[in-house]
């Protein structure tokens, strides 16, 4: 299989559309920004969020996500504490939907970018089609994450009734949105092509 | 309708002079790996995939851009209406709180939530309503048979740019988990807001069908140079 690398040209990342060697600095058809001129940064790009995603992470599951008030007195939550709160009501599905969106897949998130971004430079790891279904699911699943801050975001709308019941967004959901949007963006950052770069060329 | 085209590899290499070999106009490379390909025309209604990747490369629909344009002016239309009217009706202890998708934004405007506010409404709000609106300025021309729009290039461009952010499905979801979460303190009733938002969510997965990227760059392509 040639790729337009191999073949001395210049593929549109975005649209496809097929450049002549020496390039244009962006593509002439969709106006994206062309490989091949400044020094390839995008690895750098990935950590760089992905860590600022992780810092922000931390502070996501320590302190409160909501704050309940009921006939006066106020409880707290973090986001553990609202999947345990489920679980005691007996909603059981929506406590795993909640807990695979704010805990599992945040944290798989984390290590299957970082696994990416290293086997980029050690080739010798996981196979291509492998990485790049790896590399779809991470693009596709990362912004249901945003689910909670959604559910914190309504549930502080709607539950305003004076004294019997009073809820507020806590700290915790500026943090857990923010680390959904900065691993968003090292996923978006990430460059596909490089999981193909020198590795098989066969058709699946 | 969904069968493949597998499309033929070029016999374009680095070693083999050039000149013999299609122009550069009919070749694409698969945006996701680069793999090199020479496109026939593909029929309506067939899907053309990458051979090695499975990244659908083009996937052209029988009127598709008037049927995008359409259907992102009924979103649009949608999405106004679930803005205005009540999305959800709580009662509890004799009291009554209705709320719109508004006040959703703006609980988090006072204090350190502003920030929060705004992100909530750009996501649910004014990004997927920013993308209907650039599709129609960008589609409706073209659906006309007419010349592209002024900056339909770069308003394209940032429509694609602004798919991933445009969480109006993710925010049903949060909708559902919220409502289990406040079943057993209040009564709830869903408002005609909360419907327009879910037939919202479900015409943009139907537009999302007819969406050929390719196609779209080539006509917009081809057009601008009239």
């Amino acid at each position: 299989m040639v790729t337009a690398r191999s073949a001395g040209l210049v593929g549109c990342p975005n649209c496809g559309r097929v450049h002549d060697v020496p390039a244009p600095g962006r593509c002439q058809r969709c106006g994206w920004r062309l490989p091949g001129h400044a020094p390839d940064r995008s690895l750098q790009r990935v950590w760089a969020w992905l860590l600022a995603g992780l810092v922000v992470y931390i502070p996501a599951n320590i302190y409160p996500m909501l704050r309940t008030n009921t006939f006066g007195r106020t409880t707290e939550s973090t986001i553990l504490e609202g999947v345990v709160d489920l679980i005691h009501h007996g909603s059981y599905g929506v406590a795993l939907v909640v807990f695979v969106a704010s805990i599992v897949i945040p944290i798989g998130k984390f290590f299957a970018i970082a696994y990416l971004a290293i086997s980029v430079e050690r080739r010798e790891m996981m196979q291509v089609h492998a990485r790049h279904r790896l590399f779809e699911v991470v693009e596709f699943i990362g912004r249901w994450s945003m689910i909670d801050v959604f559910v914190v975001a309504i549930l502080a709308a709607l539950v305003q009734l004076d004294f019997a019941a009073t809820i507020n967004p806590g700290i915790a959901a500026i943090s857990f949105a923010l680390s959904v949007a900065f691993t968003m963006l090292s996923a978006q950052s990430f460059d596909p092509k490089t999981i193909w770069l020198d590795g098989d060329m066969r058709p699946r | 309708m969904s069968d493949q085209v597998h499309t033929s590899e070029t016999s374009r290499s680095a070693a083999t002079p050039p000149g013999h070999f299609p122009p550069v106009e009919d070749l694409v490379a698969c945006p996701t790996c680069d793999a090199l390909y020479q496109l026939p025309d593909v029929p309506k209604g067939a899907r053309a995939r990458c051979l090695r990747c499975h990244t659908v490369l083009t996937a052209p629909r029988d009127g598709a851009m008037t049927r995008i344009v359409m259907l992102a002016g009924t979103s649009v239309i949608l999405m106004l209406a679930a803005i205005f009217f009540p999305f959800l009706e709580l009662t509890a202890a004799g009291i009554t709180q209705r709320s719109s998708i508004m006040d959703v934004v703006l609980v988090f405007a006072d204090g350190p939530f502003v920030g929060l506010a705004i992100a909530v409404g750009a996501l649910i709000v004014i990004l997927p309503l920013a993308r209907f609106l650039a599709l129609i300025y960008v589609l409706a021309p073209m659906a006309f048979g007419w010349r592209p729009a002024r900056v339909a290039v770069p308003v394209f461009r940032l429509a694609e740019r602004m798919k991933p952010w445009s969480m109006a499905e993710i925010f049903i979801v949060g909708v559902a988990v919220a409502l289990i979460k406040v079943a057993g303190l209040a009564h709830l009733s869903l408002g005609p807001a909360f419907w327009a938002f879910v037939a919202l969510v479900l015409i943009t997965a139907v537009k999302d069908t007819f969406m050929c990227r390719l196609t779209i760059w080539k006509t917009l392509e081809q057009r601008s140079q009239w």
